[in-house]
């Protein structure tokens, strides 16, 4: 019996230990109530994952597009660059600005803005070219200053030991061409000194880095490219687009011929300012910017073109009047030949037609503020459209039209198929792809081949053309161009934007402008290489 | 601490879901941004318009800021979903998370006459879904299950010891 009493004890001990137990471990489990649904989430997350890696994958693999990969190589050996190159710079307004900055070199303001603004250790990440701006020429004093204290600046990417060698101001430019401790110039005058100085520099035995457009008038295109060939200088054309990552990409999918047989292309440009017009002589208060004939040398500026007073207006306003520019065709039309060339190499149009007028800025200005000039490749099967205006700023892009799919290509790429492809017939048909939306798109900020995107990802990603992402890293396109530039002065092999295509691109305009004054179709007689 | 146990089942089993559900939305959010290398507020905040506006253009205008911002934004939202989901620090995370939310709501309120050039996947006035999730979390701080429901237990049990 004690014993029984004794069992029946344990038994009610252990009951009671066993229920506490339980209840303890109820409790346990309500406290870890959201592990099992984190476990859940990461499940979702993973089957997400690969079922979008596994769509992408099937879209970018059936159209071979695997292995497009984006440049690496964007820092030259120290044994490649171990020769320094003097350059000199040739006009010192905005566009040298940036072509400094490129090279490696910012006016101490600019160092400042950009550290304050957090921009200037991107900056100093640049490759240092191992060049020394040595010369500055410009017909203004304000411009000039600028250009020696740019030069002057010891805040250098690679924080390469101060130069030795003194920053000298050249009154003209044939003083600087004469001077032999100049390797190399850079021309960011006004347009209708770009060949004269050109030519000058070729014949000089420099190195010639011109920004757009190439030639003015048409006894310059030919003069230009006899002077450079004869020479052994390696030029290169301003036009920094090729750099973009984006564009390399753009190449690989034509050569892959992912859009079929392009028969049009068109591109546009679409501005609606005062600025984008080139009314550029006022500050930000509607007072004139800085200038006069004592600061300015008046006769200089104006060359070779006939005499007239020196204005503000004129000064800033150039691109308004064809005796300096060509206006939408110089200034912006060579940016969209020089894209399309470079990627489908159509060279010289057959024929071209222009039209236009000045329809909204009513200023004093000849250069049409509405252009459109069609330009007819019949050996190719292939026409290019340009349309600008500057009273309308509804981006109309650049796109290049093929029977299986059409291509935009802008800071962005976005590949659409047509509802008519026999290429893609398959995958239509299937709905693995939609006339609807694009079935690839390229975002510059990765690099990285993106197949279907949101349309938010894609609103952003087709914005800003002045930097590319290389490896994760932001990098100016420009200075990418200017470093090509000074590779190829280094290795003798010719830059992407060549004279062969400065001079392809300055016949195409020539004849733009050419069709546009003369209210006619013009032709290319490629015999006797003139506009008829 | 002794809310948890007023509440009845139902009410309790309710609070316990909602919160099991914004910390899922959030933690969310925060591992896609966290797996999009290309991702930045940069986009976001130069929509910004109204009281925030101003600030945001700041963001946006210093690279490091941005960076900060980025950075601070992705872990935010990992953590407030962590601490949502499991119940760990679930005040602090639905306070932490109401007060992000609401930063988003203040960049870009729905009201009239501002215009936003990205579409909204709804239709909105005044208020917002990010209103609505914000609002809600305020009440989940409010009527706190996690002691109960969650890895506050043994903190609340530390204390108790």
């Amino acid at each position: 019996m004690a014993q029984d009493k004794n069992q029946n004890k344990d038994k009610k001990g252990s009951e009671k230990t066993a229920s506490g137990m339980s209840i303890q471990r109820r409790t346990l489990l309500k406290a870890m109530v959201g592990v099992p649904v984190l476990g859940a989430l990461a499940f979702e997350v993973a089957q997400k994952n690969s079922y979008d890696i596994s769509k992408k994958k099937r879209i970018v693999k059936e159209l071979g597009l695997n292995d497009i990969e984006a440049p690496s190589i964007l820092k030259s050996s120290s044994k490649d660059k171990r020769d320094l190159i003097r350059v000199g710079m040739i006009g010192f307004g905005n566009r040298a600005k940036a072509l400094s900055s490129a090279l490696g070199f910012l006016h101490p303001l600019d160092t400042k803005n950009r550290r304050d603004s957090g921009s200037l250790e991107n900056w100093l990440e640049q490759d240092d070219l191992n060049v020394a701006v040595t010369g500055i020429c410009d017909v203004f004093d304000l411009h000039a200053e600028n250009g020696l204290a740019t030069a002057r600046n010891e805040v250098r990417p690679g924080n390469p030991p101060a130069s030795s060698i003194p920053v000298k101001r050249y009154l003209n430019y044939q003083e600087m061409l004469d001077d032999k401790n100049i390797d190399a110039v850079m021309i960011a005058t006004p347009d209708h000194h770009h060949a004269p100085i050109a030519i000058a520099a070729a014949r000089a035995g420099k190195h010639i880095y011109c920004e757009k457009s190439p030639v003015q008038r048409e006894w310059e295109l030919n003069a230009l490219y006899d002077a450079v060939k004869e020479s052994k200088v390696t030029y290169q054309l301003g036009h920094q687009i090729t750099k973009n990552v984006i564009f390399q990409q753009a190449k690989e999918i034509v050569k892959r011929d992912i859009l079929g047989k392009i028969t049009l292309v068109e591109t546009t440009t679409n501005r609606n300012s005062a600025s984008g017009a080139w009314i550029r002589h006022l500050d930000k208060n509607g007072n004139l910017l800085p200038g006069d004939e004592k600061s300015i040398d008046w006769e200089q500026w104006l060359g070779n073109r006939p005499q007239k007073p020196f204005t503000v207006d004129r000064y800033y306003n150039w691109t308004k009047w064809f005796d300096y520019d060509m206006g939408m065709i110089g200034q912006l039309f060579t940016h969209e030949f020089d894209a399309v060339n470079q990627l489908l190499r159509i060279g010289i149009p057959a024929t071209v037609s222009s039209s236009g007028g000045i329809y909204y800025w009513k200023d004093n200005r000849e250069m049409p503020d509405s252009l459109h000039c069609v330009f007819e490749y019949p050996n190719h099967n292939l026409t290019l459209l340009y349309s600008g205006n500057l009273a309308n700023s509804n981006n109309r892009g650049r796109v290049f039209m093929g029977h299986d799919a059409t291509m935009e290509l802008g800071g962005s790429i976005s590949i659409t198929p047509d509802g008519s492809s026999t290429r893609y017939k398959k995958q239509l048909a299937e709905g693995i792809i939609s006339p609807s939306e694009p079935m690839i798109t390229m975002n510059p900020n990765s690099g990285k081949v993106d197949a279907v995107t949101s349309a938010t990802e894609k609103y952003y990603s087709s914005r800003g053309l002045t930097n590319t992402f290389v490896n994760g890293k932001k990098v100016d396109v420009t200075h990418l161009h200017v470093k090509e530039w000074i590779d190829c002065i280094r290795s003798g092999e010719l830059p992407t934007a060549n004279i062969e295509r400065a001079y392809e691109e300055g016949a195409a305009i020539l004849m733009a402008q050419k069709s546009y004054l003369e209210k006619r179709q013009v032709k290319w007689d490629p015999v006797n290489k003139k506009i008829v | 601490m002794k809310n948890e146990q007023k509440y009845t089942t139902l009410q309790l089993t309710t609070l316990v879901v909602l919160r099991l559900l914004i910390g899922w939305h959030l933690l969310y959010e925060g591992l896609s941004k966290l797996y999009n290398p290309s991702w930045s507020s940069k986009g976001f905040l130069s929509e910004s318009q109204w009281i925030l506006s101003g600030f945001s253009d700041w963001v946006i205008s210093n690279s490091s800021v941005l960076n900060v911002v980025d950075f601070l934004n992705t872990w935010g939202l990992i953590a407030i979903g962590l601490g949502l989901i499991l119940g760990l620090f679930a005040r602090t995370a639905a306070i932490a998370g109401a007060l992000l939310l609401l930063m988003y709501y203040f960049n870009n309120p729905p009201l009239i006459g501002l215009e936003y050039s990205v579409p909204t996947e709804g239709n909105y006035l005044v208020v917002s879904k990010t209103l609505i999730e914000a609002v809600a979390m305020v009440a989940l701080a409010l009527f706190s299950t996690s002691s109960v429901f969650g890895l506050d237990y043994f903190i609340s049990k530390l204390k108790k010891s």
